[in-house]
């Protein structure tokens, strides 16, 4: 009876599977191809599982207006990598203070960190807009560098990760060697930490490559535009019927993401699986 | 030689200093900051200076009797419900197929990869090419539903109200469900597997293992994955913001979208919109709080645990002890 009714499941099971993957991939597949079609074409029919031939003159279209693609990549590739870097670095410094050392306001601190952990930046934009507005740091790419430097979440999962595998002997053995405690932390403590903080950079990354809201009410200046902001003039009037070339910016937008996604996706999922069950 | 009564303790707050100033100077300013403004008569592109109004709750009464605002609030509870609903169900669903015992599902890293992929793919692109996909009236949807002859005429999507929020809705839906799932297996794998084990001796069913079992074993995820997705929810700003710039008619206009345009647009209400960011702050902290609890209630539990079990190995040992003196 079991058996019998396992093997009317697994097809059905395969075949879920299978659509959802389609669901997953279908519209980045038409829209690569349509990046290589024409208007004309993409107007007859707006699906099609092969390419055309009018890559070239998409690309020219496109170009020919204000969405520039590399000047966004550029923009995103400073900020996404400053903050980033912040973010990594000071969140492992904040968790080395929270394991290593015993000091009269750590529990208090700690319960703090966990408190803050989930308030969002947006609901607070308005405030952090006019304080930058005030001291003169719009089109400035530090307000979207430097706050990164704070992030609680990243110390708490840094803290969660050091508590086992931190050996205090080693630490204290080094300082037996005359070791002063700012060098213990860069040159023994971060290496131990290396593989939390590779996880840890790839979603910071990801997060601030997309992040829209925040850029958007800082930077007006098109050439500070970040990528998700150069990706918004696809949806304006410039590019209104050149659907080619709008299909081609998307996908200029997605290929970077595409490409480090399928590089790093066995560590990408290993660490959302750890995120949910971070105790 | 180890000098006794070094005190490193002071090297706990030199290297906590830099996220406690950048926390005050960058998140806990601004947070004040937004609050105070919400309290003022501050409103027109660059402005800076403010005075306080003379009924200091003005603005919130304000934005509670706008309208777009309502609608905007009532946006936010539809579309994140449409878009959680059939999430937490498809992603429940997959997670017994994937951790069964009896599957044995093939290619399962390849179908949580693609799974997952929308996710880490800007929203913002996402938003666009959705745009672009449900076109009208020559759109790949309206292309594919026309061929198959499931329609007759092309559906204009983008102008009536229920279809453009069920998009919005299906884009959340289909760029979560997969992190929903990895989430839940994750859970799963966590459960002693002795409890499996025994229920199977017994002669439970999978349905019965599944509901009995399993699901009560999440709770804790569960919960989490829910409160994680209102918060979430509400702050949905780049896939109604770009999809139809929140219309037909503000019908897919969210909070975040609301307050953006309140404040960016227009005549540039900073006011009003600090007002309605404290309101959705309160929501939001409020939420947050019941993952603190959570968190720490388990933080707890954990450590009663290792202290009980410190107890009994303090009674065995002593009655090791006690017999050993008895022969």
């Amino acid at each position: 009876m079991k058996k019998l009714s396992h093997k009317v499941m697994l097809p059905i099971i395969y075949i879920v599977c299978i659509f959802l993957v389609i669901l997953s991939i279908f519209p980045f597949w038409i829209m690569i191809m349509n990046a290589t079609r024409s208007t004309y074409e993409i107007q007859q029919h707006a699906i099609s599982l092969i390419p055309s031939k009018y890559l070239v003159s998409n690309f020219q279209i496109l170009m020919g207006k204000s969405f520039n693609p590399l000047r966004g990549f550029m923009n995103s590739f400073i900020i996404s990598t400053g903050a980033t870097v912040c973010t990594v670095y000071f969140s492992s410094l904040t968790a080395y203070a929270l394991v290593a050392y015993d000091w009269r306001l750590r529990q208090p601190f700690f319960t703090f960190i966990m408190a803050i952990m989930m308030i969002p930046a947006q609901v607070t934009g308005i405030g952090f807009y006019q304080f930058m507005y005030r001291i003169g740091l719009t089109n400035n790419f530090l307000p979207l560098i430097v706050p990164a430097i704070a992030a609680p979440a990243v110390v708490f999962f840094m803290r969660q990760y050091l508590i086992p595998t931190l050996s205090i002997d080693i630490v204290n053995s080094a300082r037996i060697d005359g070791a002063g405690e700012f060098h213990i932390f860069n040159r023994i403590v971060l290496p131990i930490m290396k593989p939390a903080m590779a996880t840890q950079a790839i979603f910071a990354y990801v997060l601030n490559w997309n992040n829209l809201f925040t850029p958007l009410i800082l930077l007006t200046n098109q050439d500070k535009y970040t990528m998700p902001i150069m990706v918004s003039l696809l949806r304006g009037d410039i590019y209104k019927t050149e659907y080619g070339s709008i299909y081609l910016g998307l996908t200029l937008t997605v290929l970077p993401l595409f490409i480090v996604y399928f590089l790093l996706s066995k560590y990408i999922i290993a660490g959302v699986a750890l995120g949910g069950v971070k105790e | 030689m180890r000098r006794k009564g070094v005190s490193y303790a002071k090297y706990g707050y030199i290297f906590a200093l830099p996220f406690v100033l950048t926390f005050l100077i960058f998140h806990l300013y601004p947070i004040v900051y937004t609050a105070v403004i919400g309290f003022t008569d501050l409103k027109g592109l660059g402005k800076t200076s403010f005075k306080f109004l003379a009924n200091p709750f003005q603005n919130f009464i304000t934005i509670f009797n706008n309208p777009t605002f309502q609608v905007s609030l009532k946006n936010t509870a539809l579309i994140w419900f449409v878009n959680f609903l059939p999430q937490i169900l498809l992603a429940l669903l997959l997670t017994a197929w994937f951790t069964n015992r009896h599957y044995h599902i093939k290619g399962q890293g390849a179908f949580k990869v693609l799974m997952y992929m929308p996710n880490i793919i800007t929203a913002a692109t996402i938003a666009i090419l959705f745009y672009s996909l449900f076109g009208y009236p020559m759109g790949p949807v309206n292309d594919v539903l026309t061929s198959l002859g499931l329609i007759e005429e092309p559906i204009y999507f983008h102008i009536q109200k229920g279809t453009a929020r069920g998009i919005v809705g299906f884009i959340q839906f289909w760029m979560w469900y997969g992190n929903t799932m990895i989430v839940l297996i994750a859970g799963v794998l966590g459960i002693n597997p002795e409890l499996f084990e025994a229920a199977e001796i017994d002669g439970a069913t999978d349905t019965q293992i599944f509901f009995r079992i399993t699901l009560p074993n999440l709770r804790t995820i569960l919960v989490y994955t829910l409160v994680t997705s209102m918060i979430g929810g509400l702050q949905m700003f780049d896939i109604p913001k770009l999809f139809l710039l929140g219309g037909p008619d503000n019908a897919t206009s969210t909070t975040s979208v609301f307050i953006y345009n309140q404040a960016f647009s227009g005549s540039y209400l900073y006011n009003r919109a600090a007002a309605a960011s404290m309101i959705m702050f309160v929501i939001i902290s409020s939420l947050s709080g019941i993952i603190f609890f959570l968190m720490r209630d388990k933080y707890a539990i954990a450590q009663k645990k290792i202290e009980k079990q410190h107890k009994n190995e303090l009674k065995k040992a002593q009655k090791a002890a006690a017999k050993g003196v008895e022969a």
